[in-house]
């Protein structure tokens, strides 16, 4: 779908006129990201972040793929491969640093595009199915994060792996046995070493489907806007090339800079040093946590201390996979009609000084020690968490009184949608 | 930012030639294409021989129990080596041969080392795919020129491993090697 005023894709060599009559593959692309989708005109660099993410999903495919080639998916020697491609092959420090960085690279992307999904209410009709679709993304890529950090089997791999598979044997009556089903063994080994990479290797694709999916969905209402007022008009839109393709060309070059600081000056900086101990299952290392892009959500495993009908650990199993499944349920929560946060008072204040703060202190919690004060400040933080999208959301968008809106995007724009000038009558830019 | 389609500036300017904006697009595009030619480089070079496969690239035998007649089978570079003591029989055999009618013209005094004729250090692999010639153990069909015979194909190779019939283009191929004593032989 598109507006009616967006451009028709027409080939002019005799080569793409073939092309188009039997498999139209550049009309397809020219509509997708090219000048054939017309975007709101106002998009900031928030906007930015899909592409982004789009970039660290092929970098990590192509990376890991190469690391593929040189990894041996086996308890014995699955260590030595990975200090193989470290020494002995060729840019194999270089190969593996832009993989492992790439996947903390790839969360910040995520985090920064869910929370602008947060911000400007990107989850309401019509584009739920989007949001949707988005957190099923989330929940594969890190569980494809997860088992990747456990194939160079250090320490950390090892407990992870382990501490991880142990949250299934949580669940009552079936646990014990799912988590042995899962690692194919009573603690991790070669099955479950092997299984992990089999997968790791799928799911990104997998995921790559479902992108194709949250694409597809985007382009039926189109992309949303800084004001969350629909586009009406043709002034309100600009074509996605040159203007975004060139916009998300320049946010893609401030990426690069800072991914290429961690690759190239301080590779380890997001690690753990343990990991690389060779795995020894009859040690756990004194201080054991997940990456850091998991910490909020361990935060939240760790803040149930206390049975309460249900034992502890079960309470922090159930909350942890709650605090992202409850994302499902936001197009349903907040039923504010005005979207942007911009326009909506109580709700920005609600954002910025209740969930951001929340999500920093989780961040933080998560990668602290399991001792006070570190689990006292989880259990507030988890409160608030859960506070803000069951009770907290549901009630300012019923009680909230928003700010006008502007009447269009143009008008947010340039003041009055008298003053769009198009086609021919434009004025030069540059 | 003004409104404006890209038909509508390319008319505007078309008057007095560049715009800005052309030099800062191609130079950007320009830097990016050559950013990404560069990142190649790593994903390319990744496939050749790693640091410890080219480690392996040297390999030292001990022929000092070597007996005329006999030969060993030894490993370079994960592929077969054949080094044969040749007797004086097949060192006449060879020497008797017209060397202009060969398929890959070669004595065999070019293919061994002064002062030791009668060591001929040859690549098992035969030259036509690859295979691994019979000859060098004891009891091996060795051809009807009494070197080596590769089954695959039926290439028959000399006494000084030379092809003679069946279709490898060239003869087994004499690796580098040298002798670091009158016992020892260094190969690569």
């Amino acid at each position: 779908m598109s507006f009616p005023w967006a451009k028709q894709y027409e080939p002019k060599t005799g080569f793409t006129k073939w092309m188009d009559e039997k498999l139209p593959l550049p009309r397809f692309v020219y509509n997708a990201v090219g000048a054939g989708y017309p975007v709101p005109r106002n998009l900031s660099y928030m906007w930015n972040f899909g592409v982004l993410a789009g970039f660290c999903l092929v970098l990590q495919i192509v990376t890991g793929v190469v690391l593929a080639m040189h990894y041996a998916a086996n308890a014995g020697v699955a260590f030595d491969s990975v200090e193989h491609i470290m020494r002995d092959v060729n840019w194999g420090w270089a190969i593996r640093y832009a993989h492992a960085n790439g996947a903390s690279a790839f969360f910040v992307v995520l985090y920064l595009h869910i929370f602008r999904g947060f911000f400007y209410s990107s989850y309401k009709a019509p584009r739920e199915m989007i949001w949707l679709i988005g957190v099923v993304i989330f929940l594969l890529t890190m569980a494809t994060a997860f088992m990747g950090y456990v194939l160079p089997w250090g320490q950390m791999s090892f407990w992870g792996a382990k501490v991880i598979t142990g949250l299934f044997g949580a669940i009552p009556l079936v646990g014990e046995p799912l988590q042995v089903w899962l690692l194919g063994g009573y603690a991790p080994d070669n099955a479950a070493l092997n299984r992990f990479f089999s997968l790791h290797f799928l799911l990104p694709f997998v995921i790559a489907g479902v992108v194709i999916l949250h694409i597809w969905a985007l382009h039926i209402p189109g992309s949303s806007n800084p004001t969350g007022v629909e586009v009406k008009s043709e002034s309100d839109t600009v074509p996605f090339h040159p203007y975004y393709t060139a916009k998300d060309g320049f946010g893609l070059g401030v990426f690069l800079l800072v991914y290429c600081a961690f690759v190239f000056f301080m590779p380890n900086a997001l690690g753990h040093p343990d990991n690389y101990i060779p795995a020894n299952p009859l040690s756990t290392p004194a201080h054991i946590v997940p990456e850091w892009y998991f910490y909020p959500f361990y935060a939240i495993l760790r803040a149930f201390t206390f049975d309460f009908i249900l034992p502890a650990k079960l309470w922090g199993v159930l909350a942890m996979f709650a605090a992202i499944l409850v994302w499902f349920f936001l197009p349903w929560l907040d039923k504010s009609p005005v979207r942007s946060g911009h326009y909506r008072p109580l709700f920005r204040k609600f954002f910025w000084f209740g969930l951001v703060p929340c999500m920093a202190v989780l961040f933080y919690c998560g990668g602290a020690p399991a001792e006070e004060p570190y689990v006292m400040i989880s259990q507030i933080a988890t409160a608030y968490y859960f506070l803000h999208f069951l009770v907290f959301l549901p009630i300012i968008s019923s009680i909230e009184k928003p700010e006008p809106l502007p009447f269009s995007i143009t008008e947010a724009v340039l003041g009055s949608d008298d003053k769009a000038v198009l086609g021919k009558d434009a004025e030069t830019a540059a | 930012m003004a409104t404006t389609t890209d038909t509508a500036n390319t008319e505007v300017v078309a008057e007095d030639g560049v715009r800005r904006r052309d030099f800062i697009e191609i130079a950007a595009v320009s830097a990016a294409g050559v950013g990404g030619i560069f990142t190649l480089i790593p994903l390319v070079s990744q496939m050749a021989p790693s640091k410890d496969v080219l480690a392996e690239s040297t390999t030292e035998l001990d022929i000092s129990t070597l007996e005329p007649g006999q030969s060993i089978k030894a490993v370079f570079r994960k592929q077969p080596v054949f080094v044969r003591n040749l007797t004086q029989a097949e060192i006449e055999a060879a020497n008797a041969v017209d060397v202009g009618d060969l398929r890959d013209a070669q004595t065999l005094a070019e293919r061994t080392q002064e002062g030791h004729e009668n060591i001929l250090v040859v690549m098992g692999v035969c030259t036509h795919l690859g295979c691994v010639p019979l000859g060098a153990a004891e009891g091996e069909n060795k051809g009807e020129y009494g070197g080596y015979f590769c089954p695959c194909h039926g290439s028959h190779y000399d006494t000084a491993a030379r092809i003679r019939k069946g279709p490898a283009p060239t003869n087994l191929e004499v690796p580098e090697y040298t002798f670091t004593s009158d016992t020892t032989i260094v190969i690569g």
